[in-house]
């Protein structure tokens, strides 16, 4: 990169908020996925003015820029494939505001998901959704892939708990959408730019809804000899409309390796587990959970335990959102997938998993959000070797394409990012994307922010795809 | 921008004690840690992050990053407060990937001059020397009370030379040193429960002999009888922290003789950062070493004070003391040796005191070691942030588990004027005695 636009950031930002030295690029060329892509240069804002003055430097010079907050996110999206500015958002993490009678809070993009939570527990609220990394993944992060997690069953996705947002246009303008009401006049742009994976504007403020602790909380864990019992257990739960706050599978594989760091008392010897809550009024938790326990007799649960307080809950919980990271315990690398299914088609595709599983060689284990139909397969392989990990990503293909296949899509909440941008054909006509394009270029015309995202490159993943892992020829050095 | 592997790999780790890729692959880069990891919060920076430390090492064993500056800057900077530990759900073993990594570039790196000397004298020619320890001590009580520090204070000359912060962290020197106990055995009181041995530390035996007594008269009280063993030395914990494994070896050998020489029920440090270290022996040897066996069986034997006391349960009937206090937790304790609910026991069994939690108190204080000596700035940001937590609670004592930490909570106190008093978990249950 041109040392100018360097030394330019410097004066903008001060040196201490300016990283391009190879060896601190590097340390950003990663994220929770596998994918790696190297940025020109890494910039930390404090200010929306600092966001402001970047941009308008990018745009000056034609530069690419990508947004980042703690790198957690799952499909590159924070990753600067095509090179240029990072702006990263880690010391742009303050509250701004907490509105407990109106149920508000406005934060800034790099603040933690579960500070949020911290910061307004103690009057009886939390901010409900619940990526399975929120203890160290940001807001900016979870609008930018409209995040979900277990609890978005009943309470919804990032979109359904954001109100307003300050963004800053590719041009340097500022612009506030949306606000504290429920609903604005004139478009929703909020819900436009809230999964729109920093490729539409960049997000310098968030204005939240924040959510009142339910009265009461019954978590159950359904046990289960196989995993087919499991899967109609949750067909069968949507098909007498209840609708529990979280609903989630783990195999029998995946429990083995998550009880090995948790001690949660996960059953090793059962082929599935279904973690079910119910929240709400005490009174209607109870015949909700009475009526699930029914259900999950029914479709054989060898046993079925009830958490008897908050610390078994959050011990259950624990071993659930620290899943794919407790699977480093088996594999130096995994490559987890996030596709969506109807939940009535459940059993046929985890039937389906399997089978592809063998086809590649490869055990894969299954942990998902059962309620919502959204899959996380996960798939190990050893980066060191480049035959695994084509391997790996064909079978991940074959998983998505069978999603697609029976109605589903290629995403459920880790967002499209550079990881399945060549899928997108297969799920959106020529058509829709272009109407997709068109949205993308009334904002980003010149289209440098988050280059490479979202849409397809029209190749194949293996020509566009790097050896995910900085590794040399696997012989020793 | 793709990654393209440098074509002439550079030379990478090598030798003994360097961080292997069994141990640093368990790291899945998923960034659970970064939250947790108090440099991290400090800087925000990937570099200065646990998952990028692990990052930097696996790029240096493979030959893409240099061994220099830039590498050891971000690993000198990493407290050792293990905190990612707890929060890792893949098991990674961050502490003795650091510690390996440290002994690689004390192996491999040139330092400056001055550090350099600095390292040797205090890592090769004190620690291990119970009397150097001794005279370096005298000097420091002769600086500390005969008004020269007085002196020092009052012209402005620490400022001047930037030692002030660090000066405050000077931990007072004792009248009396505890090395005059080495040999002694004190029974039990009442009938006895356990024959115990003590581990007392090399600084500690200068400058917190008030709190090793403390720990004395709390085991007794509690029907253990306590054997001070003669030939015990430092443990090594600090020359483990910097990578001076050598040294931290011979030690090692040495406390192994002097404590498997009899038999007993435990082996007892109020220190939980020489705990975390003595539990570890086994790592500084190989399977195949005389001294591991020794390790293991030592091993077994370790614990922390409270870790002991909450096991046996208390005896000796406690006072009342009606206070409120606030646990800080010792990291190589809650991190380090994953015990977080014993030392809460123990301050809850005193009638009258009430324990109230202060927020994120599992995050370091700041001390971890010598850091706040060596990376002054970080310690007293990190320090500033906890004090602050601390007040909050508006409790008048908080209690640790750690002399390190102890003396850090002090300074933080003063410089801070919360006005709080730091105490260790067994100087809260002497009190009650």
């Amino acid at each position: 990169m041109d040392s100018k636009i360097i030394r330019a950031l410097e004066e903008i930002l001060g040196k201490q908020s300016v990283l391009s030295a190879r060896e601190d690029l590097m340390m950003y060329e990663y994220d929770g996925s596998i994918e790696v892509a190297r940025p020109d240069v890494v910039v930390f804002p404090r200010t929306t003015q600092d966001v402001v003055r970047i941009v308008q430097l990018a745009n000056r010079h034609q530069v690419p820029i990508t947004g980042r907050g703690a790198g957690t996110g799952l499909s590159g999206g924070a990753l600067a494939r095509q090179g240029g500015i990072l702006t990263v958002f880690s010391r742009m993490n303050k509250i701004l505001e907490i509105d407990i009678e109106n149920q508000r809070a406005v934060v800034q993009p790099g603040v933690v998901n579960l500070d949020i939570t911290r910061a307004v527990e103690h009057a009886g609220f939390y901010f409900a959704p619940d990526p399975s990394s929120q203890k160290s993944c940001t807001i900016g992060g979870n609008v930018a892939e409209n995040a979900g997690g277990p609890h978005t069953l009943l309470y919804g996705i990032t979109t359904n708990h954001v109100l307003g947002l300050e963004v800053v246009m590719p041009s340097g303008e500022v612009l506030r959408v949306g606000g504290k009401t429920l609903d604005t006049p004139g478009y929703d742009l909020t819900g436009l730019l809230v999964g729109s994976e920093g490729t539409l504007a960049i997000v310098t403020e968030v204005t939240v809804k924040l959510t009142r602790l339910p009265e009461a909380t019954k978590t159950l864990l359904a046990i289960y000899e196989t995993v087919d019992d499991a899967t109609e257990t949750v067909a069968e739960i949507t098909a007498r409309a209840i609708t529990p706050a979280a609903c989630e599978f783990m195999d029998g594989w995946t429990l083995r390796v998550v009880e090995a760091w948790v001690h949660a008392g996960f059953p090793l010897d059962s082929a599935a587990v279904l973690l079910i809550e119910v929240d709400g009024l005490r009174e209607a938790i109870e015949a909700q959970a009475a009526e699930i326990l029914d259900v999950c007799k029914l479709h054989r649960a060898r046993e079925v335990r009830v958490a008897k307080d908050s610390k078994e809950r959050e011990l259950l919980w624990k071993g659930r959102k620290n899943a794919f990271g407790a699977v480093g315990r088996l594999s130096p690398s995994y490559y987890v997938q996030d596709g969506v299914i109807p939940r009535t088609k459940l059993p046929a595709t985890l039937r389906e998993i399997d089978v592809i599983g063998k086809k590649y060689g490869f055990e894969i284990g299954n942990i998902f959000h059962a309620g919502d139909g959204n899959l996380h397969p996960i798939i190990l392989f050893d980066p060191r070797d480049r035959g695994q990990y084509e391997r790996a990503v064909a079978a991940a293909g074959e998983i998505m394409a069978h999603c697609i296949a029976v109605g589903g899509s290629i995403t459920g909440e880790h967002g499209v990012g550079f990881e399945k941008s060549e899928l997108m054909p297969l799920m959106f006509t020529e058509a829709d994307l272009d109407a997709m394009r068109g949205v993308r270029h009334a904002f980003n015309p010149a289209g440098l922010l988050n280059p490479g995202k979202i849409f397809p490159f029209g190749k194949g993943c293996g020509e566009v795809r790097v050896q995910p892992f900085p590794i040399t020829p696997a012989t020793p050095l | 921008m793709t990654a393209t592997p440098t074509t002439r790999p550079l030379k990478g780790f090598s030798g003994d004690d360097k961080p292997l890729w069994d141990d640093y692959a368990r790291c899945v880069h998923c960034g659970l840690c970064l939250n947790h990891c108090p440099t991290y919060r400090l800087w925000g920076m990937e570099a200065d992050s646990p998952r990028g430390r692990i990052r930097q090492m696996l790029l240096v064993d493979q030959g893409q990053l240099e061994l220099g500056d830039s590498f050891v800057t971000h690993i000198d900077r990493c407290l050792d407060c293990r905190a990612c530990e707890t929060a890792c759900p893949s098991g990674v073993e961050y502490g003795k990937l650091v510690e390996f990594t440290r002994a690689q570039i004390e192996q491999q790196h040139p330092r400056g001059l001055f550090s350099r000397l600095a390292r040797e004298a205090f890592f090769r020619h004190l620690l291990p020397f119970p009397r150097r320890i001794s005279t370096a001590a005298r000097l420091a009580k002769i600086y500390q009370r005969w008004g020269f520090a007085a002196f020092a204070r009052a012209t402005g000359i620490l400022k001047l030379l930037g030692l002030d912060a660090r000066e405050r962290l000077m931990p007072r020197i004792d009248d009396k040193f505890f090395f005059s106990e080495l040999g002694k055995t004190f029974p039990a009181q009442g009938q006895r429960r356990a024959r115990v041995a003590f581990f007392a530390g090399c600084i500690a035996q200068v400058t917190f002999t008030q709190l090793n007594e403390a720990t004395i008269r709390v085991l007794t009280a509690n029907g253990c009888e306590v054997v001070v063993p003669n030939g015990q030395l430092c443990c090594g914990a600090l020359a483990v922290h910097a990578g001076v494994r050598d040294v931290a070896r011979d030690l090692a050998r040495n406390n192994l003789e002097a404590f498997l020489r009899e038999s007993f029920d435990a082996v007892i440090t109020n220190a939980a950062g020489c705990g975390s270290t003595l539990k570890e022996y086994p790592q500084l040897f190989h399977e195949g070493d005389a001294e591991y066996p020794k390790a293991i069986a030592f091993q077994k034997k370790m614990r922390d004070v409270t870790e002991f006391l909450a096991e046996l349960g208390l005896a000796a009937p406690l006072k009342e003391l009606p206070l409120r206090v606030t646990y800080q937790d010792s990291c190589h304790l809650a991190h380090g040796q994953r015990i977080r609910e014993a030392p809460r026991k123990l301050i809850r069994a005193i009638p009258g005191i009430e324990l109230v939690e202060m927020f994120r108190a599992d995050d370091c204080c700041g001390s971890a070691g010598i850091y706040n000596v060596t990376e002054t700035a970080a310690s007293m940001e990190i320090l500033a942030e906890k004090m602050r937590s601390a007040a909050a609670t508006k409790a008048p004592v908080i209690v640790t588990a750690n002399p390190g930490c102890l003396l850090q909570l002090r300074a933080g106190a003063a410089l801070h004027g919360t006005k709080q008093e730091v105490l260790h978990v067994v100087e809260l249950l002497d009190r009650a005695l």
